[in-house]
């Protein structure tokens, strides 16, 4: 779509709705059709804003500093094995102590590397991410409000 | 197996039926008729909740039963399923859960929507979401028929449509009364009821060994008439290359599959916010890795009770061995021990199935009214119009999954929830990825990205070996089988993301950075978020 089109924003477009009910009856109960439109319009400027700011900036690369590597480290992992058991089996046959050998190890690994990596992005997540996030959320809201009780 | 233990296992079916039905009336008592209840369920769950839930519509019958009776038949290649299975939750967690609660309603396609025209983003992903569930759906209700058919002993014609109907009338009632709210609880009970049952096994099988591990996979491996080569790869995918890139193909296909799955997908929104959302899959993640591990401590438990032989014996695809391992520890055939453990199982089994139908139905009537009928009706009607559309879409999809379940009953359609994961790998996976992180993403990326994906994946199924030219295809008599795998996610869903690609890089529409810039904001802080 192009820019320049952003004015004629439909109501049945879903994010617009969910603005609606999102920001509570109090703000736009009895806002007529054509107002609530401008409040969208100027809700599209505040969110190009908000991107650009350098709080915003920081989430989002603490975000992907975090998420970007640990995809390719779990995925390589697991096509590794994947690809290891079925193309080169005797390699995952020797034995390590017992009945137990290198393919269970790798299988119960594969467990083991997915419960580690669900704490570590858990934990990142909220002491690095959780609560600039949110003040972004209100920042946001709270100047999008504002724009729709200016027009 | 004989008659006598079939009753208990019967009552046991009638009270989770009767239980369900309670939570479905309970439930729909104040129904207000919005789309917010019919499809999120109020959004008011909490994480643990709908974590036992996430977990209730992934572990399906497929998992309880199914790894296990590969464990018992070809050991080690069994648990590479369960592998897959649990760590494709990894890129839900990271890349999907809390991004498309903060930025979707309802649907997969209210996302990608969202920065696009409207209208044929919907169709593309409504058309491709609805196909997913009903691949899913129809391998579950024709399991649901042969399962019950073979725990029940009545392998009867009349047994297993009348399994298929009652199972599909049962689904459309929970989802088109209850909606997300009956749903949710019923997978809730589920999960519960799954994951009691299979902790009460394994404790048992531990039991039956002192707790050394080492003993049972020895035993396993020696009653399995393979030795030691039971317990490493290669007794299933080990043969040809074929069988070799069939089974990488399937294994990304799992571990991609998940996060486009529309069941899955639609729970997200049954939370108040994306850390709810974040949450919840982490109980899921504990819960399904409990599960999995569990799986294999009895596949291997089965094969050292109860014998490979024995299981073949009693099914070909290895379905019964984990009811039969039950019999077996609680004292064997004809002792109450045994009979109320067969029926537990059996009547977990079946609870597996009417939840996991249940939860795909909604999915889909979510992606028939919100995507599909909203957009190909250009009139707009007031949200209970559409709910109401959903009920009836529901009352549709369940008719045709019957349909579809006894017309494909007899046939061999175990390779359908691969498909199923294939297909959401190849044509939902790329198109939600692009939307969340592609700055330069257009409309017709995001449609060729859906079809892109989703028509290589059926018509490389079409011409693949399941569907004709070998003695155990769909269609044994005819031969147009051209691509070798059985499962097509090999190629597919890189295609997916190739046709997603190549349809933004070739189309002259400029991306609309404010909209761009409202996924990217919302995704990652959550403003505006219904």
């Amino acid at each position: 779509m192009q820019p320049s089109n952003s004015g004629d924003v439909r109501y049945d477009d879903p994010w617009y709705d969910a603005l609606a009910s999102g920001w509570g009856a109090s703000a736009d109960a009895g806002v007529p059709p054509a107002r609530r439109e401008k409040v969208a319009v100027a809700a599209a400027d505040v969110y190009l804003e908000v991107q650009r700011s350098e709080a915003f900036q920081e989430v989002r690369s603490r975000y992907r500093r975090f998420v970007l590597p640990a995809v390719a480290l779990f995925f390589a992992w697991y096509v590794a094995y994947v690809v290891t058991a079925t193309t080169v089996p005797e390699w995952m046959a020797r034995p390590v102590a017992g009945a137990v050998n290198v393919g269970m190890l790798a299988g119960l690994g594969q467990f083991l590397t997915t419960f580690l990596l669900t704490w570590a992005y858990v934990r990142h997540a909220r002491l690095r991410r959780d609560r600039a996030a949110l003040e972004l959320r209100w920042d946001a809201q709270e100047l999008a409000r504002g724009r729709g009780g200016a027009t | 197996m004989t008659g006598d233990h079939h009753v208990p296992a019967l009552l046991l079916f009638g009270a989770f039926v009767a239980v369900t039905l309670g939570i479905t009336t309970w439930v729909s008592r104040h129904r207000r008729g919005s789309a917010e209840e019919f499809y999120a369920g109020g959004r008011l769950f909490s994480p643990m909740e709908n974590g036992f839930a996430l977990a209730g519509d992934y572990m399906s019958a497929a998992s309880f039963l199914g790894i296990s009776g590969l464990i018992v038949l070809v050991g080690y290649d069994g648990m590479l399923y369960a592998v897959g299975f649990l760590v494709a939750w990894l890129v839900v967690l990271f890349l999907v859960a809390e991004l498309v609660r903060n930025c979707g309603r309802f649907t997969l396609a209210d996302v990608v929507a969202a920065r696009m025209r409207e209208r044929p983003v919907r169709i593309a992903a409504g058309t491709s979401s609805v196909t997913v569930s009903v691949l899913y759906l129809v391998a579950q209700m024709v399991g649901a028929g042969s399962l019950v058919a073979l725990l029940l002993g009545g392998t009867g014609e009349a047994a297993r449509t009348w399994t298929v109907i009652g199972v599909g009338a049962l689904m459309v009632i929970y989802v088109s009364l209850g909606g997300m709210r009956a749903t949710t609880w019923i997978q809730i009970v589920k999960a519960v009821l799954l994951l009691g049952g299979t902790v009460a096994l394994t404790v048992l099988v531990l039991l039956r060994f002192h707790g050394d591990i080492n003993r049972l996979l020895l035993t396993a491996a020696e009653r399995s008439g393979h030795g030691e080569a039971f317990l490493a790869p290669g007794l299933a995918h080990g043969g040809d290359w074929t069988a070799r890139f069939d089974f990488i193909s399937l294994g990304l296909a799992l571990v991609l599959g998940t996060a486009g799955l529309p069941h899955i997908l639609s729970r997200f929104y049954t939370v108040p916010t994306a850390r709810a959302a974040r949450r919840s899959v982490v109980w899921a993640i504990g819960l399904i890795g409990g599960f999995y591990l569990m799986t294999i401590v009895l596949g291997f438990g089965a094969a050292a009770v109860v014998g490979p032989d024995a299981v073949r014996a009693s099914s070909a695809s290895g379905n019964t061995a984990v009811p039969l391992l039950a019999l077996d520890l609680g004292g064997g055939a004809g002792s109450t021990g045994g009979t109320v453990l067969f029926a537990v199982v059996a009547a977990v089994a079946f609870a597996t199935i009417l939840a996991v139908v249940a939860g795909v139905t909604l999915a889909s009537s979510a992606s028939v009214a919100h995507d599909l009928y909203a957009s190909l009706r250009r009139r707009r009607g007031e949200p209970r119009s559409e709910v109401a559309v959903a009920r009836l879409a529901a009352v549709g999809i369940g008719v045709v999954a019957i349909a579809l379940g006894l017309l494909a009953r007899d046939l061999n359609v175990a390779f359908l929830v691969g498909l199923a994961f294939a297909v959401a790998a190849s044509a939902n996976l790329p198109v939600l990825l692009y939307s969340l992180f592609w700055r330069g993403f257009t409309t017709r990326g995001a449609v060729w990205a859906v079809y892109g994906g989703l028509i290589p994946a059926v018509v490389l199924v079409l011409l693949s070996p399941v569907v004709s030219g070998s003695p155990e295809a769909l269609f044994p008599g005819v031969d147009f089988q051209l691509f070798p795998l059985q499962n097509p996610g090999l190629v597919s869903i890189p295609l997916g993301f190739l046709a997603g690609w190549l349809g933004t890089v070739t189309s002259a529409e400029v991306p609309d950075a404010a909209r761009h810039a409202e996924t990217e904001v919302r995704s990652l802080t959550g403003a505006g978020a219904a």
